[in-house]
């Protein structure tokens, strides 16, 4: 009996040796003739399923695989900083300008564009319908502050849709850290990610600001609704950025750029632009490549191919 | 109410229909899982037994800092491994972020430390007239370990039983150092079935968390059944 448990249990650990051992092929650079690149982008972009949309024509194109990780901006921000991917993904122009500037970026792309919305109770108790989203945001606030029954639950996460916030608080003439943080009851931070803090929108019946690919998402499971959709300031530019060889000479390079291109080729262009209508009854994107004057970026960034 | 019931019907329609995504995460899930548990339990058994027959200076603090590490968070021991394996760290060179095997070191790592502390009271539970009656028989260093391990044999089991279940139900640790990837290729992808749960929650999917959670569960159970048949053998 004894012998046969010693004899069960070696078995079993040379089959998990072996099975590990296929798993740890992983850490050599190609199982098989395939090259991966490492994608790190921000939630935003990634639960709208675009690139999983998109992975397999680039995958067939290329004999490629990717290895898309996502996570707020912030963190998609760090990955890049510390070269464990070869493109980064994200929509702060703000954060991108410094990543570049500070050398860890290079070949900027800009591929997509759409925008963030102010989504609220049906009731509207602040009455912001329709609104600018600056005027919306200081109606919001002085309502709050005044005590009336209205909320705003913010990411608070430093993620992109957090930077935009605070830019659209900017915008409307108040200092973050000491008119909006901790300020009231009013103004409450999440510290989480964009269904979680849509969902906690939803019980407080508050308001928040939130990209519509996941509000679109959640639009049957909660009772809030769009209510100011247009805006300059809620403009959600999307780029793709190569992690600078100088620093991180191991990258894939080579893929990067095929990516980059990939994205802000006519053809792929057009997926972008037509994604999400069968779904959603509207696009989720909108195609970055004739908009550049709209979206305020060089024409570069949206037309010239990487060399 | 309504939700759970939804995400019951989810799962059996999974389970039934074979789902390929959900096949594949929950096979990574349990071979991540065991490995980890495998590994732990090499290391941490024997570690437990010498720890405790030891006597040594420091042995008390030692079991202390042991049990005090069960309260470990799972996200400080992924972020701990991620900054080991990250390309500017220490380890960056084995190119071992974002992989499976990745995934495995951090929760054995993470189960270390309860298996440890419950093989020493597995052993410390263990009638002392044994361990006289063994030393009275002229049994070695070895034989000392080896039998009073068989003695402990349930609780043994129970700590690996409770490894594997921390192993298998934390999400923290998995999202760092793994990257929650679904790549086309098996042996690339990082997703289990815990960080799988998150994501779909995160994007509003309730019933096919739900679902996920109770393939889990299912997954848990077996595993267990498994092990409480060994124990009463």
């Amino acid at each position: 009996m004894q012998q046969r448990t010693i004899f069960a249990v070696t078995a079993i650990l040379v089959a998990f040796m072996l099975i590990c051992g296929c798993t740890g092929t992983t850490s050599d650079q190609t199982p098989g003739e395939k090259q991966q690149l490492r994608i790190a982008t921000t939630t935003s972009l990634y639960d709208t399923k675009l690139l999983d949309h998109l992975t397999p024509i680039f995958e067939e194109k290329y004999n490629a695989e990717l290895i898309i990780v996502s996570g707020g901006t912030g963190k998609a921000i760090e990955y890049g900083q510390r070269g464990d991917v070869d493109v980064l993904m994200v929509h702060d122009r703000a954060r991108e300008d410094a990543f570049l500037a500070d050398g860890y970026g290079t070949n900027r792309r800009v591929f997509a564009y759409n925008y963030f919305i102010i989504i609220g109770p049906e009731s509207d108790p602040a009455g912001i319908k329709g609104m600018d989203p600056e005027q919306a945001f200081t109606t919001i606030r002085e309502k709050g502050m005044a005590g009336e029954n209205v909320v705003f639950v913010s990411r608070g996460d430093a993620s992109g849709t957090h930077s935009k916030e605070q830019a659209i608080w900017k915008a409307a003439g108040f200092n973050y850290s000491t008119d909006i943080q901790g300020s009231g009851s009013w103004y409450q931070e999440a510290g989480t990610g964009m269904g979680a803090t849509i969902a906690m929108a939803n019980e407080k019946q508050a308001y928040a600001l939130s990209d519509i690919g996941t509000f679109l998402a959640y639009k049957g499971d909660v009772d809030l609704v769009a209510l100011v959709d247009e805006g300059d300031a809620l403009l959600n530019v999307y780029c793709a950025m190569q992690i600078n060889p100088e620093k991180y000479p191991d990258t894939n390079t080579a893929l990067a750029k095929d990516w980059i291109n990939f994205l802000i080729s006519d053809e792929i262009q057009q997926e972008i632009a037509s994604f999400g209508v069968e779904e959603y009854g509207q696009p989720l994107f909108y195609a970055a490549q004739n908009d550049w004057e709209k979206i305020g970026v060089p024409q570069a960034e949206v037309k010239d191919p990487v060399l | 109410m309504y939700e759970i019931i939804e995400g019951f019907l989810e799962a059996l329609r999974l389970i039934i229909t074979l789902d390929p995504d959900v096949m594949a995460i929950s096979l990574r899930s349990i071979i991540v899982s065991f490995t980890a548990t495998i590994f732990a339990s090499l290391i941490a058994v024997p570690l437990g037994g010498v720890i405790y027959f030891g006597s040594f200076p420091g042995k008390k603090s030692l079991i202390n800092l042991i049990q005090t590490l069960y309260s470990l968070p799972t996200v400080i021991v992924g972020l701990l491994i991620f900054l080991l394996l990250s390309r500017v760290g220490p380890f960056g060179f084995l190119r071992l972020l974002f992989t499976p095997t990745a995934m495995i070191i951090a929760q054995t790592v993470l189960i270390l430390p309860i298996m440890i502390g419950l093989t020493i009271s597995a052993l410390s539970g263990v009638d002392p007239i044994i361990r006289d009656t063994l030393r009275s028989l002229g049994a070695t260093r070895f034989q000392l370990l080896a039998n009073t391990m068989k003695e402990a044999k349930f609780a043994i089991l129970a700590a690996v039983a409770l490894g594997f279940g921390r192993a298998i139900s934390e999400v923290g640790a998995a999202i760092l150092v793994g990257g929650n990837i679904m790549a086309s290729s098996f042996s690339s992808s990082t997703r289990v079935l815990t960080t799988a749960i998150s994501l779909e929650t995160s994007m509003g999917n309730i019933s096919q968390s739900i679902a996920l959670g109770i393939v889990l569960l299912a997954i848990a159970l077996v595993v267990n059944f498994v092990i409480t048949t060994v124990q009463h053998r």
